[in-house]
């Protein structure tokens, strides 16, 4: 599984890398985590509010930092 | 609408503190607790109504909007929706890209660049806490009129070559606006609450504090000398002043609030206020990665001065407002 984590490197991007990281940590899933940085790939996605979440290719959440319980529920 | 509040702390200052409401200590005293839990009150309450109102325009959505009108109308409606549309300067950037690869006009596209930050609900709450529905109602009006006036001057510029090239190449994939139900609107609100509360409260319980100082002491003629509505420099050094600052140093205007008191024109303090939040460094930093330095300083220029004319325009009518 690929976790993309897409943000140009605001205070609520990391907060969701680390709320994923936590995520995949509990439900010891083998999962990769990218971080997107670039606008030019984070609008390929159709996000226009940071940061998003984005699993397998599908954006799960964009604009606001889902808890760990709720990143889990899109693992 | 507070006036228990007023009461409660008079007799907090007077039974517990046992300070006379007469003295300055008292006065001061009583401008930190009465505006801490006023501000409070309000800042929770607004925040949370607008956010609610909010989830259901995404950018996305107001995107598809504003693809469907043109000219001034265009401009009107991105002000509009600037109200409305959840923003903060991180999300400046893709918003830019996104209305550009839609094909809004640039001049539209400022219209909602301007608007959204200065209209804002932490804003709002904290003009409704500190100065009452008449100003905090007029700052949304003008907020929203500097957007359209300032986005229709930038869009008769022609400046479409000063947007970055790589931003016109940029190709938006499509995504489904997300759906939500009321439940997770709610959350989405006071998720919003919790973070701008969280992110502001320093700043207002210093602002608080420095304004219960100057309620309390400040010489109130030296201040109307410098700071009133009669000195045509005010404003200007307000705008000035407030360029640097960021959003978050809205804490400040229990400052403002407590200088007014003392003969600082009402249109000094708002000027000073619009321009902390439609222009700061951060967002400068960010919109460079889209656009040149030409249209940025053309961007700040039109603006600062809209704000500017703001602040003399409500000196200028002040007793109206109060």
């Amino acid at each position: 599984m690929v976790i993309k984590i897409l943000g140009s490197g605001c205070a609520n991007c990391k907060k969701l890398e680390s709320n994923a990281r936590e995520a995949v940590k509990e439900l010891g899933i083998d999962a990769t985590i990218e971080k997107v940085e670039d606008f030019k790939d984070i609008m390929a996605y159709g996000v226009m509010k940071t940061p998003a979440l984005v699993v397998d290719e599908q954006v799960k959440v964009m604009g606001r930092v889902p808890s760990v319980e709720d990143i889990k529920k899109y693992l | 609408m507070f006036i228990w509040l007023d009461k409660l702390i008079q007799l907090l200052v007077e039974k517990i503190f046992r300070v006379s409401m007469e003295t300055r200590l008292g006065s001061s005293i009583h401008f930190f607790f009465y505006d801490t839990i006023k501000i409070t009150i309000l800042l929770g309450i607004m925040i949370f109504a607008i956010s609610y109102i909010r989830s259901y325009f995404p950018p996305e959505r107001t995107k598809k909007i504003l693809e469907k009108f043109g000219g001034i109308t265009g401009n009107i409606m991105a002000s509009l929706l600037g109200i409305v549309t959840p923003f903060c300067s991180c999300s400046s950037v893709p918003i830019f890209i996104g209305f550009v690869e839609a094909g809004i006009p640039l001049g539209v596209t400022f219209s909602f660049l301007i608007t959204s930050p200065i209209v804002n609900e932490a804003a709002f709450a904290i003009l409704l806490a500190s100065f009452g529905w008449k100003i905090a109602t007029v700052y949304v009006i003008t907020g929203v009129i500097v957007g359209v006036i300032g986005g229709i001057l930038i869009g008769s510029f022609r400046m479409e070559k000063e947007v970055e090239e790589y931003v016109y190449q940029i190709q938006m994939g499509e995504t489904e606006i997300e759906q939500m139900t009321s439940r997770d609107r709610l959350n989405f609100a006071w998720d919003n609450v919790k973070d701008i509360v969280k992110r502001m409260w320093i700043f207002l319980i210093i602002g608080i504090g420095i304004g219960a100082l100057i309620h309390g002491w400040a010489p109130a003629p030296l201040l109307a000398k410098y700071a009133g509505p009669d000195n045509p420099f005010a404003v200007f050094v307000a705008v000035v002043l407030g360029i640097p600052l960021y959003s978050n140093a809205l804490g400040t205007i229990p400052i403002a609030e407590a200088l007014i008191n003392k003969g600082v024109g009402i249109g000094t303090a708002l000027a000073f206020m619009m321009a902390v939040t439609a222009l700061s460094l951060p967002e400068m930093v960010l919109l460079r990665k889209v656009i040149k330095p030409k249209l940025i300083s053309t961007f700040v220029t039109i603006t600062g001065i809209a704000i500017i004319l703001v602040g003399y325009l409500f000196n200028a009518i002040a007793h109206l407002l109060i």
